[in-house]
């Protein structure tokens, strides 16, 4: 028997209770600060550019967001003038159907406070802006926000 | 009987699967704060829409032309100086303001300006254009927006100090804590209604593609 009772010597192992506490601490941290992404970018995150006359953007559910840039996928070509509604690569004659259907999510009393967020590469032409600006006049969609950076350069 | 330990619980797993959800979130969210120049878009004139005769001086012209180079008044400029034309040619106060209900505004009597006979009349009658081509790039665009924006601002400001001791930042920002609180809605919607935002974006020409 003896030999079983001998008490083996060597390290005591480290406490890690502690760690899922650390660890939940950054996971809460980060549900708190952050958004849950709803689409898949399919242009190349746009390099905003910097303003400095920029306003917050609130109300997260009344915001809906175009993007402008560069496609990944190579078949679309190398402009910077890519137009991402929802997941896919679409072109400015689809946006006032993407906008009507932003609308049906929201409640009537608040569509009036609906914004579009504009956010386009540095590089993007104005006629893509342009196009996508004649499109959300043509359903009413007046509020629109050019996504900037704050910054002074 | 001997009272015997409890088996201490083995937790070495629990920071795995802390870690696994914190990897899922740090994955599927966003943390930017979204910001951005916000601008509101004019209705769709009707099809039998007569645009109204504004005086020339009225207008400030701004032009980026597709190699984005800026053109004010006919004159070329680098951006960094387009601020202090554009608040020269607001702030000028040259004349009568415009008819509000039927009210004349009278003269601008808190315009610093040079009251010079060729540029505006009124900040509520100085409209400024903005005709870029297709090509020119956003980011330049942006930055014109912006230094417009600027410009508008800085006056802003400079009228609520003199009103009211404080700049029109503030006075905002102090408004939005306390939205129904009249006497600073009145305040906001004077200086507002002072320098009025007169910003138009003009159909891009497409000379270089």
């Amino acid at each position: 028997m003896s030999k079983f009772r001998k008490k083996k010597k060597g390290m005591p192992a480290v406490n890690t209770a502690s760690l899922p506490d650390i660890v939940f601490m950054l996971l809460f941290f980060f549900m708190v600060t952050t958004t849950m992404r709803e689409t898949e970018l399919q242009v190349e995150n746009p390099r905003l550019p910097s303003a400095t006359e920029v306003k917050k953007l609130e109300h997260k559910s009344l915001v809906s967001t175009i993007y402008v840039g560069k496609a990944k996928d190579p078949k679309y070509g190398p402009s910077y003038n890519k137009i991402q509604l929802n997941d896919k690569i679409a072109t400015a004659d689809d946006v006032p159907a993407f906008i009507i259907n932003e609308r049906s999510k929201v409640p009537e009393n608040q569509q009036p406070f609906m914004t579009t967020s504009i956010k386009a590469d540095r590089e993007s032409n104005v006629g893509t802006i342009t196009d996508i600006r004649l499109k959300l006049r043509d359903v009413n969609a007046l509020k629109i926000s050019y996504s900037a950076s704050k910054g002074d350069n | 009987m001997a009272r015997r330990e409890n088996p201490e619980i083995n937790a070495g797993s629990m920071a795995d699967i802390a870690f696994l959800l914190l990897i899922f979130f740090l994955v599927t969210t966003t943390m930017n704060v979204d910001s951005g120049i916000s601008k509101k878009l004019s209705e769709k004139p009707p099809p039998d829409y007569v645009p109204p005769i504004i005086k020339e001086k009225n207008i400030f012209e701004v032009n980026l032309n597709f190699k984005n180079e800026l053109q004010v008044e006919g004159e070329r400029m680098e951006i960094k100086d387009l601020k202090d034309a554009a608040m020269a040619f607001i702030d000028n106060g040259g004349g009568e303001g415009k008819i509000e209900d039927g009210v004349k505004t009278g003269p601008c009597d808190y315009c610093k300006g040079e009251r010079s006979e060729s540029s505006s009349d009124h900040p509520n009658k100085a409209i400024i254009s903005v005709l870029s081509d297709r090509g020119t790039e956003y980011g330049v665009y942006l930055k014109v927006q912006n230094e417009l924006l600027r410009a508008y601002s800085e006056l802003r400001n400079r009228l609520s100090k003199e009103r009211y001791g404080v700049s029109f930042d503030e006075l905002e920002e102090s408004y939005k804590d306390d939205r129904n609180n009249l006497a600073l809605k009145k305040k906001v919607e004077d200086i507002k209604n002072a320098y009025p935002q007169i910003i138009s974006d003009a159909e891009p020409t497409s000379s270089g593609n």
